[in-house]
């Protein structure tokens, strides 16, 4: 069984008007918190702001860091590393383009005029086959993650298994993990490589904006005000599960057409029964023992295509 | 029933000056309704007329004086979604002078001066093209060295914000970089899109030519200038990606024939093109363009071109005003780069030949040529 964290909090974006601090004052953590910037990437160390927000004890983990000394003392596994990459790349291209087709046509299909019961069923098969698609591209990923652990036996190579342990030392000094945004597929990958799922055991999870969605089940790329146009949203792999049946949508401010109500339809029919949850500035929620606490000005997608501040009743937690 | 346009309301009721002072009393101006606009000046006058660059329209069109008063009036028919930059000639005492619209708050700045600037609904100036405290900004620092093909060069380099020397930077060579930056708020831009992630970081040459005219149509020297001597001279100081999909020329107008010449002239080594404008005359029959004797080395380039299209870049994107002449020429140059094979966008904009125009072209060309990490950069 894998382990499972105190609590996880997941928080809006940080940048301009923190949270974080008043969070880790509200949950009672005196002790040091290991923070995790790796999504910043070449400027992962530069986590002086963000240090002295949380009072100064803090430990930065190094994620990315690690990673590079890793690939620099050991370039075989950094060549596999680099093929495995190129084999994702490959595959989110490809799911990309089936993706595009599929939403296309289920967009065409809502345009026409009919009876409302063939329409109806016709959304539906729309939304099944992009449905199918998602699943599909995740079963790729996790083949690849699958067949990349086997063969490098990644958890026993000596050059991993060393970093590995120093950060199962530095996190078991710690009663939290703050997890920063960022570049999304870096956290990931790198929480990843670092086994950070197996060490959240009694701790409290942090997590906001890039770092949220990276501990949730599935990544969910998004945006829907791109210079050439939106585009599909597209999942990029599975999270690390910390908190289930969450798709993690950060800044909506910025990245989501709330009053697009047909592509919010899409969006939480394609990911039902999962919760599609918005994280606004300042917003924040608490999962804990299997179900959400403490919600501040998280906004809930629904499957009307319209929007809602999230008030967790029975059977919003998987 | 078709609501009467402001100027026939005022002119049915007899005006007199009390009414004009009225009328022009909270109203903006020009006055746009629907596709109508009516400019106004009120002042001591001979003869007003309208002068704009709307290729197409008549160049100078008279306003009306409206009897028994000191106020002249102009409706035209311009299509929503417009901008247009215009002065008005007031004629007094046998002579002429061009001035800005008194009436109209909105300007354009250029090499020359000043224009005033029509908006038709539909039309606004884009959010990414102002200030933004959120963007963090990045240097512009003065470069110069001697090159062998031109002699003394001079420029800015732009250097993003944040910028790691660990990272390796794709390079976007600008001509008549002053002008972008001073009348095409490029900093601003630049600073705005890689903010936003819309674009990746970017290290930016501005650059200029003292000549050019000689130096932008089709010239060997500015071509080697641009390819083998700028570029490694801002690789020793910078790290650049050394990659064809990493390097991109631009231009406006001749900037755009001196870009996409430079490129002809070392294929694959520019993999990306943002051509503006372009300056892209040709003859069908003979070899003088109507353009004049100033574009005599450009129509042989182009036709040349024409002759023989053959891929010189990956990616193009080319954009142009539909109310300037120079529509037809990039209308026309379109297929025949995508013929060749290259990926080409092109994008019109009713809008004329000017820098407010390449301007807020800026974010659809450079994000398609450079898409930025916004997918995956969740801050």
């Amino acid at each position: 069984m894998l382990p499972v964290p105190r609590a996880v909090v997941l928080l809006g974006a940080q940048r301009f008007d923190p949270s974080l601090g008043a969070s880790v004052s509200r949950l009672g953590i005196d002790g040091k918190i290991a923070i995790v910037t790796a999504g910043w990437q070449e400027r992962e160390p530069e986590d002086e702001e963000l240090s002295a927000h949380l009072g100064g004890r803090t430990v930065n983990l190094r994620l990315h860091a690690r990673a590079e000394e890793i690939f620099r003392a050991d370039p075989e596994l950094h060549a596999a590393h680099r093929e495995r990459q190129e084999l994702l790349r490959h595959r989110q291209d490809f799911y990309r383009i089936r993706l595009e087709h599929a939403l296309d046509a289920d967009w065409v299909i809502r345009q026409r005029a009919a009876p409302t019961a063939v329409l109806a069923e016709e959304a539906e098969a729309s939304v099944k086959s992009i449905r199918e698609l998602d699943a599909w591209h995740l079963a790729q990923c996790a083949r690849i993650h699958a067949e990349f652990d086997a063969r490098w036996d990644i958890a026993n190579r000596p050059s991993v298994k060393k970093h590995r342990k120093e950060i199962a030392d530095i996190v078991g000094d710690c009663d939290a993990i703050a997890i920063a945004g960022g570049h999304v597929a870096t956290i990931v990958n790198r929480l990843t490589l670092f086994a950070l799922r197996g060490l959240v055991k009694d701790r409290i999870v942090f997590a906001w904006s890039g770092g949220a969605m990276a501990i949730s089940e599935r990544v969910v790329l998004f945006h829907d005000d791109p210079p050439q146009g939106p585009g599909a949203s597209e999942v990029l792999d599975a999270g690390l599960g910390l908190v289930p049946g969450v798709i993690v949508f950060p800044q909506p401010e910025q990245r989501l057409r709330l009053d697009r109500t047909d592509r919010v339809r899409v969006l939480v029919h394609r990911f039902a029964p999962s919760l599609c949850l918005a994280f606004p500035a300042r917003s924040r929620i608490t999962w804990r023992a299997g179900k959400f606490t403490s919600p501040k000005s998280v906004i809930k997608l629904t499957l009307d295509g319209a929007h809602q501040e999230f008030a967790p009743k029975k059977g919003d937690a998987a | 029933m078709t609501k009467r346009l402001a100027i026939d309301e005022f002119l049915a009721s007899h005006p007199d000056e009390g009414k004009v002072a009225r009328f022009l009393s909270g109203k903006k101006f020009p006055i746009v309704e629907g596709s109508s606009v009516t400019i106004v000046w009120k002042g001591n006058a001979d003869g007003v007329n309208l002068r704009h660059w709307v290729y197409g329209l008549e160049s100078s069109n008279a306003l009306i004086r409206v009897p028994g008063t000191d106020l002249f009036y102009l409706t035209l028919e311009i299509p929503a979604r417009s901008r247009v930059e215009y002065k008005l000639e007031v004629y007094r005492n046998g002579g002429s002078i061009w001035l800005e619209d008194p009436l109209n708050p909105n300007r354009a700045r250029d090499p020359f001066g000043a224009n005033s600037v029509l908006q038709t609904d539909g039309y606004a100036a884009p959010t990414w093209t102002n200030p933004d405290p959120v963007s963090r900004p990045g240097m512009l620092e003065p470069f110069s060295f001697d090159s062998d093909s031109l002699g003394r060069r001079e420029g800015l380099l732009y250097i993003p914000a944040r910028f790691r020397r660990s990272r390796q930077y794709p390079i976007l060579v600008v001509h008549d970089g002053a002008d972008y930056l001073n009348y095409a708020g490029m900093k601003i831009v630049l600073d705005n899109l890689i903010e936003r992630l819309e674009i990746p970081s970017l290290i930016v040459a501005f650059t200029d030519s003292s000549d050019r005219l000689r130096e932008y149509a089709n010239d060997a020297r500015h071509a080697k200038l641009m390819t083998e001597e700028l570029v490694p001279y801002v690789a020793k100081r910078y790290p650049l990606l050394d990659r064809p999909h990493a390097r991109c020329l631009m231009g406006a107008s001749f900037g755009a024939v001196a870009a996409f010449s430079a490129a002809y002239r070392y294929p694959g080594f520019w993999g990306r093109l943002l051509l503006q404008s372009g300056s892209f005359a040709f003859t069908d029959i003979g070899k003088r363009n109507r353009r004049g004797p100033l574009f005599d080395r450009v129509v042989e380039f182009v036709n040349k071109y024409r002759a023989e299209p053959k891929t010189v870049s990956e990616r193009v994107f080319v954009s142009c005003g539909v109310y300037e002449s120079l529509i037809y020429e990039n209308r026309s140059l379109v297929p025949l780069l995508d013929a060749t094979g290259m990926q080409v966008r092109f994008v019109e904009a009713r809008d004329g030949h000017n820098w407010e125009n390449w301007r807020d072209r800026l974010r659809e060309g450079l994000s398609w040529l450079f898409p930025g990490p916004m997918m995956f950069v969740y801050e």
